[in-house]
């Protein structure tokens, strides 16, 4: 087993190198690498729709990997960077998306849901007093009960 | 109440049919509107195609209406258009710009010898930078810009003799009487 392990790891750090030659990118700190990488996983792929740009493949993609890269090398603030994007690919293009009269809908539906929820709860509760039984059905109940042991 | 239950799947069913159906009615999410019309073409300083080194900035694209269609020798829609575009260049005299996206020269200056040129000049965006700044994500794209060089009509897809006729001839024409 021991004489296979060296090829295959010689193919990880091949694998290892290759990813850094894309996605390294030899920005000049860690910090400055971080945000970039946050970013990129911030925006869908205008092209393959469920990708983000960090984990998309396409020649689009990679386009807007290096749009991005320059405008944090010019110095652009997270918002203006979103902004840049935003206005030429539209808000498809953030998986945040803001609230719009499209979207008001998708935003509010969890709290109409739970406005919902919140009625049929208070409604059930008011029922159940209802549902219980008498004091001399509950004594028929248990006398059921003891002539069928 | 019991009765009036009876109706909940029911109505359930007609909400989610309406939604559904609405989702229907709703454009083509991939249909990107472009946040850039009626904002100036962005700037740019690219080679022209077979100029030897002679290049084109925006201020190459002012001064009357242009088409700018964004196309590659690696798109096949491209092509498919392409007859449309020789034919609008031919009956209308519109000044057809071209906009050769992440292509290689060579090859595009023997796509456009073979196929025909429809284009009054091609600037060569190698990169795809310029592709960026217009919001193309994916050839072909055309743009309709004034004289004035600010972007007001955007088409995604081939130019057909529908497209010409339905959407940017009248675009060209609310151009002439603002």
């Amino acid at each position: 087993m021991k004489r296979y392990a060296a090829p295959w790891l010689l193919i990880g750090l091949a694998a290892c190198l290759g990813a850094s030659a894309i996605d390294g990118f030899d920005l000049p700190d860690a910090e400055t690498a971080a945000r970039y990488q946050r970013l990129i996983a911030e925006f869908r792929c205008p092209k393959c729709l469920n990708e983000s740009l960090a984990s998309s493949g396409a020649p689009i993609a990679e386009d807007l990997r290096r749009a991005v890269r320059r405008l944090i090398e010019e110095g652009g603030s997270d918002d203006s960077i979103r902004a840049y994007l935003q206005e030429r690919y539209g808000n498809f293009v953030l998986y945040d998306p803001p609230f719009t009269p499209a979207t008001w809908l998708l935003w509010l539906s969890p709290l109409v849901l739970a406005g919902v929820a919140l009625v049929i709860l208070i409604w059930a509760a008011r029922r159940r007093p209802a549902a219980s039984l008498t004091v001399a059905e509950r004594e028929r109940a248990e006398r059921l009960l003891q002539n069928a042991e | 109440m019991t009765r009036a239950r009876l109706f909940l799947p029911l109505s359930a069913f007609a909400a989610l049919a309406v939604f559904l159906y609405l989702g229907f009615t709703l454009r083509d999410p991939h249909l990107l509107p472009s946040a850039l019309l009626d904002k100036p073409f962005p700037d740019f300083d690219l080679p022209l195609l077979g100029a030897n080194g002679k290049r084109a900035t925006r201020s190459s694209l002012t001064g009357e209406v242009r088409l700018v269609n964004v196309w590659a020798t690696w798109c096949p829609t491209c092509l498919a258009e392409h007859g449309e575009l020789l034919g609008i260049g031919a009956r209308t005299g519109l000044s057809i710009v071209g906009v050769n996206y992440k292509d290689d020269a060579a090859k595009a200056v023997d796509w456009l010898a073979r196929y025909g040129d429809p284009y009054d000049f091609n600037v060569v965006d190698a990169n795809g930078d310029l592709g960026v700044e217009l919001g193309v994500y994916g050839a072909p794209e055309t743009f309709l810009v004034d004289a004035d060089g600010f972007i007001r009509y955007k088409h995604v897809g081939a130019v057909t003799a529908a497209v010409w006729r339905e959407k940017l001839e009248p675009a060209i024409q609310s151009l002439d009487t603002p």
